[in-house]
């Protein structure tokens, strides 16, 4: 169960936004792990007839992914939480080296209001190993800003190969809350 | 090695990719990536040179983008072992034109020949078939590369899967170019894709 700060519901619309921008640029394979904070853009993906969601071991397979489907002509983004970013890493090295588009949308964890440490970590370090395996970090903490979010990391992303992750903070997602 | 009947990796390879057609071939980190280079340099051969276990995964990538061409994927138990839940993952998604090759001399032969896990314990047939790659194959035999070399070409009965026990020769280096982004674009033109 999420506590969400910035929706008056339990649906918000924020992930709609980005599955509009998805479809905009013609994203057509979309790798994920799991994520409570994906759950309705994943949903909205496996609903899809455009979009091919395709559920992943571990988050490293996503990556090796795109660089395929690049090769085949589709562009795809990958979907993690900031956990996943730890796996990739050297699976990320085939960015730079083959060169292809490279969209990630991070749900955070970690950070504002986490009640488990253990996931303080891999949340502290997310955007500083993205930025020294030379991936850019853009950031939406609200709904508000996540359309233009997207619409800037879409573009750079497959536009200019500019390889680019968006951190989806967990201000925005809201907090995990652990009842008994 | 003591074993009998072990395969040459080359010869195993160049049956595989003989008659090849529009066959995208993907060849895994190791000596894998020189083997689909012997068999000849090739606009459709995606040599990989880093990126251990993700062989499998660019070629479910590739073969989900493209769904009318064959993509064989040739790798190595070492490069296999490392990304096995991409067998799971190809499990669920079954694109009918992939096919996995893997080259098993049971031993890391690029690191100084430590024994693989596949030496002893792992069956990798076994772990296709069980993430639900019916057909899975262990090769020991010529005539079953063969019979797996035709079968590439059917797009509408994958995913496949073999497993071809081969001999831990150390052969002479052919080295593929190692310029990734040029690969890959080298595979796009082919293919038909404009440069962005």
């Amino acid at each position: 169960m999420h506590a969400r700060p910035d929706a008056a519901d339990m649906t918000p619309s924020w992930p709609d936004d980005i599955f509009a921008t998805l479809q905009r640029f013609d994203v057509r394979q979309v790798p994920y792990v799991p994520d409570a904070g994906h759950s309705k853009l994943i949903q909205r993906v496996l609903d899809s007839s455009t979009m091919r969601g395709i559920p992943l071991t571990t988050e490293e397979e996503g990556v090796a992914l795109l660089a395929g489907a690049w090769a085949g002509g589709q562009r795809g983004v990958l979907l993690m939480q900031s956990s996943g970013v730890g796996n990739c890493i050297n699976m990320l090295s085939l960015i730079p080296i083959l060169r292809f588009p490279f969209l990630t949308l991070v749900t955070m964890r970690g950070e504002w209001g986490e009640f488990n440490p253990w996931q303080v970590p891999m949340g502290s370090t997310t955007q500083g190993v993205f930025e020294l395996s030379g991936v850019k970090v853009l950031r939406a903490s609200n709904a508000a800003e996540v359309p233009a979010v997207l619409e800037a990391a879409a573009a750079q992303a497959y536009n200019a190969l500019t390889p680019t992750a968006v951190l989806l903070s967990q201000r925005l997602i809201g907090a995990k809350v652990f009842t008994k | 090695m003591s074993k009998a009947n072990l395969l040459d990796r080359r010869q195993v390879v160049s049956t595989l990719l003989a008659d090849r057609k529009g066959v995208v071939a993907i060849g895994g980190l190791g000596a894998s990536t020189n083997d689909i280079c012997a068999a000849g340099d090739h606009a459709r051969n995606f040599y990989l040179w880093g990126g251990m276990g993700g062989a499998a995964m660019i070629g479910l990538g590739l073969a989900l983008a493209q769904p009318k061409l064959p993509v064989l994927v040739i790798t190595g138990d070492g490069e296999m072992l490392m990304g096995m839940g991409s067998l799971a993952t190809i499990g669920l998604q079954k694109p009918p034109n992939l096919s996995v090759v893997v080259l098993d001399n049971e031993a890391y032969g690029e690191t100084g020949g430590q024994t693989s896990h596949t030496s002893a314990a792992a069956d990798l047939v076994g772990v296709a078939k069980a993430c639900g790659i019916a057909d899975s194959r262990a090769v020991t035999t010529m005539a079953e590369v063969e019979a797996f070399a035709k079968a590439v070409h059917d797009v509408s009965a994958g995913p496949r899967f073999a497993n071809v026990k081969i001999d831990s020769a150390s052969l002479e280096r052919i080295l593929p170019s190692r310029d990734g982004t040029y690969i890959v674009n080298r595979i796009r033109g082919d293919l038909g894709f404009q440069p962005i």
